[in-house]
């Protein structure tokens, strides 16, 4: 199926949280008076939601803007435009003091577990202030109570508390970031990369607790990262970004086995496969990531796509409904099927 | 003969407080000329130690190596330093994780290929610069002419591999070995450096070492793995057989904690394998089975006996006494 | 198989191979533990910090040490060589050497461990708001870069030429030469601080900006700051015995190495002990802190400590 008139995403309104055309470009200074010369398109326009207790992911390699995304939605910069609306209420204009209680609803894990948790806190300080910050302690007493119930939480043992950051190794401390996150208790968690610095066998102990968390507490999650295998295991709904923007949004069932843009296709047989000699065609770009300085003009993709033709240089593509809840920039749709070499649809479930 | 013998490696490091981290401990293994042999392992399980001692480029002291590493027969431990330059860079070449660190910020790319064939081959500076575009077009690099004269901080991340493989292959090494070659790179970016490399694999022929955590890339690139944890070799096999009947319960377990691509196919996405605890601290003395404290079969004799590699089926090592041993030809 | 080799132990039941035991290739050495054994790790920690030990005995201590009257004028004694009465000799008014040098390590301790601190404590506030308010950062930076273009010595000159020489005033005025150089380390170790994960993580969780400050980089920045600390020290110390020497530190009342030295100067082709104990004195002084401060810094820098 293709539509040949490209129809807006529609809003969201029940929706937990809701990005619209977000942008954030940060200035290149230089020279004695520290002149603006220029920008990075960093995030370029991004728009999508995540609904209550779901896992939306963003995935795409280095540079593609997807942390700076998350760090837009956490307000450790503000977004150069566009909106965020969290459970019906905007919070992209809110002063710092006006976000500060709202903060407590969004809960944040970053890559690294080394560089996440200041050496010289222990562990119980660390989980407590969060607390102590959204008062949401009544006494001492009930702190102790809170931090020792965030250590059962993610299967730490209690007596734990006293000791500090460097006595743990990466899965732990990341366990420990996790209870940070949980501290205030969020209905969103961004988790930039959290599980992208772990060894395999501890990567899968974490990828098991935020699964196990998610059903437990009802959380959302937007999940940022680069790993296509842990993405698909863990995620609802997948947003790929190229440079900036999102190039296609789907479920993951749809994404995974049917990809509408060129992008997502050639990032998905990019990935080596743990099996050796299976037959895969894989497509392999040409080239680098252009700079986010200087984006190509039209299609983005279209220095490294396989399928470019004339129109990709000139006209931007919008996204568009190609299958129901896939949305894909890609001019290849507004083709005729036969044409459209991303024409298939997803396989239909056996039973 | 093989051209590489691993025998008995240890390779130890003084720890600032007095200790011993026994970073490698009694590995031994052998690679075939033009083989491509994968060591694989987590963080710590002396997987990279492994290459710097086979290179002798671990610092002594802290370190300090014992056993035997017979490259075409001569043990490169009884070496002298000079001796060893001359091997270094020449015979056998190494491909770094990072390449932006591993190669000089103020030389030109041509020259840093240049250096090796000048002081190894006594090429003139014009017959190592003819070299150098000759080995930038074999590794794919567009307009070699003219990138032979750029340097590091104008290359993408790619390519800047590409040019640390052209460095490592321009003396035309028998043995290379490379240390995550593609862990930094973007996946459309390993794609392309892993085709590359089968491809040099059959043209150039050398033997390959590589160390990864990275089981896709294992599964895509090498012939034989190696299963390194805490120090010590758990499995070797031939790459089919390791992936298809795993021996050891650690490859078991590492295998069924990566998720596949396309597993949300099928409709069923499964909890992945998780594999409990922590790797053991290498500071002490193992007593049994390295593995004994996480192992999900574990019995009083693994506790108390390290078991010993055994063929337990045909060219397929593993250490673990409860392993199924499939009939070995005699 | 290896069925020939001895089980280690009885209960390995027959058949099962076991791998051979691997040797040991290094001994492990007992580590002492506590004080000492931090010590003995660090062993010009433990030299630079004896040597400034004995200093600071020397300067507590000095009236017990077998001195006399640094001040007392004895004219008939005047420019004697050392000898069991007067150790060091005697300068050009008779005033004991020795006496002199030994009272002079005050001036010098006090001047060092003055400047080192309130530089530190001066220098971090300023860092700090410098480091983590954008708008203030442009205006602190350009002062300090134009008080970094006077050199530090000059500085001090001129400010002692304002003020009446006490040691006070020579603390002071070697403080504000020392500033502008520690502002800057501090707004560098600042400005990657802030960059940390663990600092946006506090703000995600809904930490305010001055307890970011106090609890999350202020304590970060103390490390490399105590190392910087020690070579202030060091370099103050010398920049006092410059200003006393030109007669521009403390007062000729009191002695201090550089006005020994000043006055030592005249006769140094024919009497050289007199400028010589005093500059022995601060060589072996500057180096002990110099000592410490590399020492401080192997062991405070975290990037020596993770490596094997």
């Amino acid at each position: 199926m293709s539509t040949t008139i490209a129809k807006p995403m529609p809003r969201h309104a029940g929706a937990l949280l809701e990005v619209n055309d977000l942008k954030k470009h940060f200035p290149i200074k230089a020279g004695f008076f520290g002149g603006t010369t220029g920008h990075v398109y960093a995030v370029d326009g991004v728009s999508f939601h995540i609904e209550k207790g779901e896992t939306l992911s963003l995935v795409g390699e280095s540079g593609c803007g997807k942390s700076t995304v998350g760090k837009a939605l956490l307000r450790l910069f503000p977004p150069t435009a566009g909106q965020v609306v969290l459970d019906g209420q905007r919070i992209d204009d809110l002063s710092q003091g006006k976000l500060r209680p709202i903060r407590r609803r969004v809960g944040v894990v970053f890559q690294d577990p080394f560089s996440s948790l200041n050496p010289r806190m222990r562990v119980k300080d660390l989980l407590a202030e969060p607390i102590r910050n959204y008062g949401l302690a009544k006494d001492s007493a009930d702190l102790d109570e809170r931090v020792a119930k965030l250590m059962d939480t993610v299967r730490l043992p209690r007596d734990a508390v006293n000791r500090w950051p460097h006595e743990f190794s990466g899965g732990q401390r990341q366990r420990i970031c996790i209870a940070r996150a949980l501290a205030g208790e969020p209905d969103l968690i961004i988790c930039d990369e959290a599980v992208s610095a772990l060894d395999v066998s501890v990567k899968a102990q974490i990828v098991n607790l935020l699964q196990d968390l998610q059903k437990e507490l009802g959380l959302a999650l937007l999940f940022i990262s680069h790993d296509l295998a842990i993405v698909e295991h863990m995620t609802h709904r997948v947003a790929v970004m190229y440079l900036g923007k999102i190039v296609e949004i789907a479920p993951r069932r749809e994404l995974f086995s049917a990809p509408k843009h060129p992008y997502t296709e050639a990032l998905l047989s990019a990935v080596p496969v743990p099996e050796p000699g299976a037959a895969r065609k894989r497509i392999v770009l040409k080239g680098d990531v252009p700079s986010p300085i200087n984006p190509p003009k039209g299609c983005r993709f279209h220095t490294r796509c396989p399928y470019a033709f004339d129109r990709c240089r000139t006209d931007e593509p919008q996204l568009q409904q190609t299958e129901p809840g896939q949305w894909a920039a890609c001019h290849l749709h507004d083709l005729p099927a036969v044409k459209n070499p991303l024409a298939r649809s997803a396989p239909k479930l056996a039973s | 003969m093989a051209l590489l013998e691993v025998e008995n490696l240890q390779t130890h490091f003084r720890t600032p407080d007095g200790g011993v981290n026994r970073a490698v401990d009694g590995l031994s293994f052998n690679v075939e000329a033009g083989q491509t042999v994968a060591i694989v392992g987590e963080s710590g399980c002396g997987k990279s130690v492994t290459s710097m001692s086979i290179l002798r480029l671990i610092p002594e002291p802290p370190g300090q190596i014992a056993g035997q590493i017979r490259f075409n027969g001569k043990n490169l431990l009884d070496l002298s330093d000079r001796e060893m330059r001359a091997i270094r860079g020449n015979e056998i070449s190494m491909i770094f994780q990072e390449p932006m660190t591993s190669l000089n910020p103020v030389l030109s790319i041509g020259k840093q290929i240049g250096e090796a064939l000048r002081l190894h081959q006594g090429l003139s500076r014009s017959q190592a610069e003819a070299k150098a575009v000759e080995m930038l077009t074999l590794v794919g690099i567009p307009a070699p002419d003219k990138r032979v004269k750029e340097y590091p901080h104008q290359l993408s991340g790619g390519m800047r591999q590409r040019v640390m493989i052209a460095i490592a292959l321009a003396c035309n090494p028998k043995l290379l070995i490379a240390d995550e070659p593609t862990t930094a790179l973007d996946v459309t970016i390993q794609a392309q450096i892993l085709d590359l490399m089968r491809d040099l694999k059959h043209r150039v022929g050398a033997a390959i070492v590589l160390i990864t955590h990275d089981l896709g890339v294992v599964a895509e690139v090498a012939e034989r793995v190696i299963v390194m944890y805490a120090g010590r070799k758990v499995e070797e096999a031939r790459v089919e057989d390791l992936f298809r009947a795993p021996k050891h319960p650690y490859t078991q377990g590492l295998l069924g904690a990566v998720p596949k691509l396309g597993s949300s196919l099928d409709g069923t996405s499964e909890r992945l394998a998780e594999i409990p605890g922590l790797v053991p601290s290498l500071k002490q003395k193992l007593q049994g089975c390295v593995f004994a404290s996480r192992c999900p079969q574990v019995t009083e004799l693994c506790r108390t006996a390290a078991p010993a590699l055994e063929e337990k089926a045909p060219a397929h090592i593993a250490a673990c006494h409860y392993a199924v041993k499939e009939a070995v030809p005699a | 198989m290896s069925t020939s080799l001895q089980p280690p132990r009885a209960s390995v039941p027959e058949g099962v191979a076991v791998a051979a035991p691997l040797p040991d290739i290094m001994q492990p050495k007992v580590a002492r533990k506590g004080f000492l054994g931090y010590l003995l790790r660090h062993p010009t920690i433990a030299f630079g910090g004896f040597l400034l030990l004995v200093m600071f005995c020397v300067a507590i201590f000095a009236p017990f040490l077998f001195t006399k009257d640094p001040t007392a004028l004895a004219p008939v004694m005047r420019t004697r060589d050392p000898s069991a009465a007067h150790w060091f000799g005697t300068d050009m008014l008779g005033r004991d050497v020795y006496s002199r040098v030994l009272y002079g390590t005050r001036v010098s301790l006090m001047v060092g461990f003055g400047v080192a601190f309130c530089a530190s404590v001066i220098g971090l506030t300023i860092g700090l708001v410098s480091g983590m308010v954008r708008w203030a950062d442009s205006i602190i930076m350009r002062v300090m870069d134009g008080l970094m273009s006077i050199p530090s010595i000059l500085l001090a000159i001129a400010l002692m030429a304002l003020t009446r020489g006490s040691v006070g005033n020579v603390i002071l005025a070697i403080t504000i030469a020392e500033i502008p150089r520690v502002s800057r380390l501090v707004r560098g170790v600042v400005l990657s601080l802030r960059e940390q994960p663990y600092v946006d993580a506090a703000i995600a969780c809904g930490t305010r900006t001055p307890v970011i400050i106090w609890r999350h980089i202020l304590p970060n920045t103390l490390a490399p700051m105590t190392v910087q600390a020690t070579y202030i020290c060091a370099s103050a110390m010398i920049t006092e015995a410059i200003l006393s020497f030109i007669g521009a530190g403390t007062p000729p009342i009191i002695p201090s190495w550089g006005n020994i030295m000043a006055e030592g100067r005249a006769l140094w082709q024919v009497k050289p002990y007199i400028v010589f104990f005093p500059a022995l004195f601060l060589s072996i002084t500057v180096l002990a802190v110099n000592l410490l401060g590399d020492g401080l810094r192997d062991s405070l820098d975290p990037r020596l400590a993770k490596r094997v």
